[in-house]
């Protein structure tokens, strides 16, 4: 088995534990300990398909900033160990079986798609430094209006945030 | 140099993405089912870089740079609405948090 087989299947594993143990924890701050884990998994797949650029925005902003909003919320709230309830019926006998029944058909007809079928060329086909400087062209020039767009949505949920958050009238 | 195909990487998404819709079903907690959708969120990440490599084209990348930003606006406005649930109601529990329940 070469290489990449051996690191993607690696990384696949960790994800796919970090997702299970995030379903199974808990106490949400274990939940958010196995998100993290997920994420730098993803971010070091996103290396083996010679996305550098993204893998790092991943670490930066996803594994930093929205999960150390998550823990710091946790902490804020003192969210302990979850109650448990009794499920709701519904949940249980039509959620689970419609939940692996979209699971199984995603898998489906993603494997057997026609892009599925090629072979990843990794990092060697577009130079790696060069693909972040294509990104950055390709961002500021055919994609500049959304990305202006971007910094609207941004104060908005900045404006959004703090009235929402804010304690009393 | 890559040997692998691109069908591993969908398959795996649609795993994450499956797994995403439980932990969203099951999990009572409000802040883990936050949790839950940024980890939907994320297999469809991988499915775009997936793809993006796969037809060579950058533009798949610029989605996920779009989805990582809107991703990151939605937790901070979720958690803000978080906080006032828990004001208002003094609980994390979703079952509680039932005033529009018919």
């Amino acid at each position: 088995m070469s290489l990449p087989f051996l690191l993607f299947f690696v990384f696949a594993a960790t994800a796919v534990a970090g997702a299970l143990l995030l379903i199974l924890a808990r106490e949400p701050i274990h939940s958010a300990l196995s998100l993290i884990v997920v994420m730098v998994a993803l971010a070091a797949l996103y290396l083996l398909l010679g996305a550098e650029f993204i893998a790092a925005v991943q670490i930066i902003v996803y594994a930093g900033a929205v999960m150390v909003l998550f823990v710091f919320v946790i902490m804020l709230l003192n969210a302990g160990v979850e109650e448990r309830t009794n499920w709701s019926k519904m949940a249980k006998y039509a959620g689970l079986p419609l939940a692996l029944f979209l699971l199984l058909e995603l898998a489906h007809w993603l494997a057997r798609s026609e892009a599925g079928a090629t072979i990843a060329n990794g990092a060697a086909s577009s130079g790696q430094a060069a693909s972040t400087r294509a990104l950055s062209v390709l961002l500021f020039q055919q994609y500049l209006f959304p990305f202006e767009v971007t910094s609207i949505l941004i104060l908005i949920a900045i404006l959004g945030a703090l009235v929402l958050a804010k304690r009393g009238e | 140099m890559n040997a692998v195909p691109i069908s591993y990487y969908l398959v795996l998404s649609a795993i994450l993405f499956g797994l995403g819709v439980v932990a969203f079903v099951f999990k009572r907690n409000i802040i883990t089912i936050f949790m839950a959708i940024e980890l939907m969120l994320n297999a469809v990440n991988l499915a775009f870089v997936a793809f993006a490599r796969s037809f060579n084209q950058l533009d798949g990348l610029i989605f996920v740079f779009f989805v990582i930003v809107v991703a990151a606006a939605e937790a901070a406005v979720g958690l803000a609405i978080v906080i006032a649930i828990v004001h208002n109601r003094q609980t994390l529990n979703i079952e509680r948090v039932n005033l529009l329940k018919f």
